[in-house]
């Protein structure tokens, strides 16, 4: 008898051991494969969407005939901007789970760099002839603080105003117009309000629902347009001392813009503004539906009225016109925009970073980049794309757009930006309701800012 | 594999010395042991996904981590919860978690789940397999497509203004005006199944004498209610209160999808205050700090009714 239990104890033990070690074997990964590249980039999670999986899709294809032996692992996240934001992040925290190649928002990607998330590539870099063909602009987009650089830009996107034509001819304004200052914009949508009844005169993204877009497309079209026009001065942060700047008089006029709007409800409705699926239905409903007289918003429009989208609208080119958003009294260049835009990355624990930029190559060929740039209605960083007839052609609008790079500006996306970004929503937020006054907000922002930067702040 | 003893070895030989019968019987300690075996790899597993993220969190909950933006995470001890506690929004936080869950799960779920319990007691079967079958139907769908749901109820365009407008009353929109209020309906309208159930159990439990030896001397419905029905079902109360409340003090979902804790911060409960901090500011250091404080509340809420309605038995 007392052999027995010795024998029921070992079977017991040695499940409790495989347990364990079948729990550290799932842990400790089957580590990367040598001859796979694994690549994550954002779904979008409208299904009727497959832009980016077709390109990839073909990217793929062509990688995988010209190295042989070497296969491609596509891992789509789908989610909105915020929150693959987020999962990419946890991806990139562990050499088990971080990809070779991920798509990178310029928005976020200082942040990242500072984690010490992402590989430099200016070894890469150095040796790889098309890196001339792209624009300074773009080259600086994904410069970490260390001046190395961090990813290759597959495009930007710039901002300008969209307009009815034919709310325009109702109200009897014309169809080429180019507004030069901020009231004559103002004063085009108070026309609108007057002579064109159920109809919003004017979409100025704002507040925190609307998130990034409101920062973007709303606040910071109107402050980069309020400085004296003297390049390189960034009105948020202040290079020379890096410190960030408090709300001045730029600030302040800029949230005057914005009350204005919607306190003589030349705006959405206020409710409708702060909803988190706005944007959606600027897009998909108000646009092609004429609901909308004037819409400051970004160059990626079209794609959401293309073959397949759900919301086709093929005639859009001959219904919008656009004009340029101005700067504040029309003090030189006279016009502003920002520029956004995403760029591929190696991360830090990437298990095959040589594989992964040879995809990079294959994808930044000129041909492949330009049907990158057209499908997705993107706008080219590359001189030798900007340059050809058959992008600039590809699709209206795009010569527009491209134009506007002469005269766009880079958000200052270094660490402490995203936190930025949302004192600026709470601010905007803050006189779309009337909740506070421009002064208030102004000053919420200030203290706002200085949480978020750790003090860092200087005020000019 | 191990090798086993053959059968016919001789009598093993105990090199411990044997000892004398007493009180103490030989081998107890190796026999619990022995009689643990089973749930080792039940408590193994526990501990390594289980207890060990708990305790990180609580680790985590002490130092300034971030999602992304920073090269080193350092251990800021308190930091955290003195700053919650200086933040406008976390206080704001806190105020309408509590009123979300006084309306919804104390006030909302729980009068009406004993209102309906109570109804369907009395009720005819068809009556009674309706009204549950309808209200279980709220409580089964996914928290989000009930969001949803609630969303196109309340909206601007919504069923609730078309109903109002049909009545030729004022129509507003809710989720602007009075977003927490529109939450915690949809709380109610979502989770009032669950006290329904629990009560409709334990008003089958009273003993049919009690009440028909009330009713024969005079005691009227509501005096029935309030001096015995409520007395007897006093641990159901007690365990569905706690329930109720712990469920809706962690509703993320709903909310989300409703309104995302807008409009500026106007239906924000502690949850949703949390998933901005961690996620959407990258503060994952005080987002794990926020959420041991609404873990604190909760036990709080539970302490309360434990004292509340102690029971005499």
């Amino acid at each position: 008898m007392p052999v027995r239990p010795t024998v029921r104890f070992t079977a017991l033990f040695s499940l409790t051991a495989l347990a364990a070690t079948s729990l550290a074997a799932c842990s400790s990964g089957s580590g990367s494969d040598p001859d796979t590249v694994k690549v994550s980039f954002k779904q979008s999670t409208d299904n009727s969407i497959k832009v980016m999986d077709t390109y990839l899709g073909d990217i793929k294809k062509q990688f995988e005939k010209a190295n042989p032996g070497k296969k491609v692992e596509l891992v789509p996240i789908k989610a909105p901007d915020s929150e693959y934001y987020t999962k990419l992040q946890q991806m990139l925290r562990s050499p088990k789970t971080a990809p070779d190649l991920v798509y990178e928002d310029t928005f976020l990607i200082n942040s990242d760099i500072t984690s010490g998330y992402l590989k430099p590539l200016d070894d890469y870099l150095a040796d790889w002839k098309d890196w001339d063909q792209f624009i300074d602009t773009a080259k600086a987009a994904a410069k970490g603080e260390d001046g190395k650089t961090y990813g290759v830009p597959d495009g930007t996107d710039t901002r300008g105003l969209w307009f009815s034509k034919d709310v325009f001819a109702k109200a009897g304004l014309p169809a080429d117009w180019q507004p030069k200052t901020w009231d004559e914009v103002l004063d085009a949508a108070r026309t609108i309000k007057e002579k064109v009844p159920g109809v919003t005169p004017l979409n100025v993204y704002t507040g925190k629902p609307a998130g990034e877009a409101a920062t973007m497309q709303g606040f910071e079209m109107l402050l980069y347009g309020t400085g004296t026009g003297s390049g390189g001065s960034d009105p948020l942060y202040d290079k020379g001392s890096k410190k960030w700047i408090t709300a001045g008089q730029g600030f302040e006029d800029s949230l005057s813009f914005v009350e204005t709007v919607y306190k003589e409800k030349l705006g959405p409705e206020v409710s409708d503004a702060l909803d988190p699926n706005f944007g959606t239905k600027v897009r998909g409903e108000l646009l092609p539906q004429g609901k909308l007289g004037i819409a400051l918003d970004g160059s990626w429009l079209p794609q959401d009225w293309l073959e397949g989208s759900g919301h086709e609208w093929p005639e859009w080119s001959k219904e919008l016109g656009l004009a340029a958003m101005p700067t504040q009294n029309g003090q030189a260049p006279g016009r502003v925009s920002m520029s956004g835009g995403w760029t591929w990355a190696i991360p830090a624990k990437a298990g095959n970073p040589d594989l992964a930029f040879e995809f990079v190559k294959t994808m930044q060929t000129k041909a492949n980049a330009q049907k990158w740039y057209v499908a997705n209605s993107g706008i080219s960083v590359r001189e030798d794309v900007a340059e050809d007839p058959a992008y600039v052609d590809a699709q209206p609008g795009i010569k527009f757009f491209t134009d506007l790079v002469a005269d766009t500006h880079y958000r200052p996306a270094y660490p402490a930006y995203p936190k930025v970004s949302v004192a600026i929503q709470e601010a905007m937020e803050g006189v779309t309701t009337g909740d506070k006054s421009v002064e208030e907000a102004a000053r919420g922002y200030d203290e706002a800012l200085k949480e978020a930067t750790d003090n860092q702040v200087v005020s000019k | 594999m191990t090798a086993t003893a053959p059968e016919h070895a001789g009598p093993e030989v105990r090199k411990a010395p044997a000892s004398p019968p007493s009180g103490t019987r030989p081998g107890t300690v190796r026999r619990s042991l022995f009689r643990a075996l089973p749930v080792s790899p039940a408590v193994v597993l526990l501990l390594l996904f289980l207890a060990g993220p708990i305790v990180y969190c609580v680790v985590i909950a002490f130092t300034d981590l971030q999602l992304t933006g920073q090269a080193q995470e350092s251990f800021v001890g308190f930091d955290n919860f003195t700053r919650a506690f200086k933040d406008e929004a976390f206080l704001n936080a806190v105020w309408l978690t509590l009123v979300f869950t006084v309306l919804s799960s104390l006030i909302g779920q729980n009068t009406l789940g004993l209102a309906l319990a109570s109804l369907m007691q009395r009720a005819s079967k068809p009556v009674r397999t309706l009204t549950g079958g309808i209200v279980v139907t709220a409580w089964v769908l996914p928290e989000v497509v009930a969001g949803f749901l609630l969303y196109a109820f309340f909206r601007r365009e919504g069923t609730l203004n078309a109903i109002l407008d049909w009545l030729h009353l004022p129509s507003q929109n809710w989720l602007f005006t009075l977003p927490i209020l529109a939450v915690s309906f949809a709380n109610v309208w979502r989770g009032t199944a669950f006290s329904m159930l629990v009560y409709s159990a334990a008003l089958n439990e009273i003993p049919k004498e009690v009440t028909e030896a009330a009713e024969v001397d005079g005691a009227s419905g509501w005096r029935r209610m309030w001096h015995i029905t409520l007395p007897m079902i006093r641990r159901s109360i007690g365990t569905n209160l706690m329930l109720n409340t712990l469920q809706t003090l962690s509703v993320f979902g709903l909310i989300w999808v409703m309104t995302r804790g807008g409009p500026s911060g106007k239906s924000q409960t502690l949850p949703l205050f949390m998933y901005e901090q961690a996620f959407q500011n990258s503060l994952i250091g005080y987002g794990t700090a926020v959420a041991l404080l609404l873990l604190l509340i909760g036990s709080l809420f539970s302490v309360v009714y434990l004292r509340l309605l102690r029971t005499e038995v």
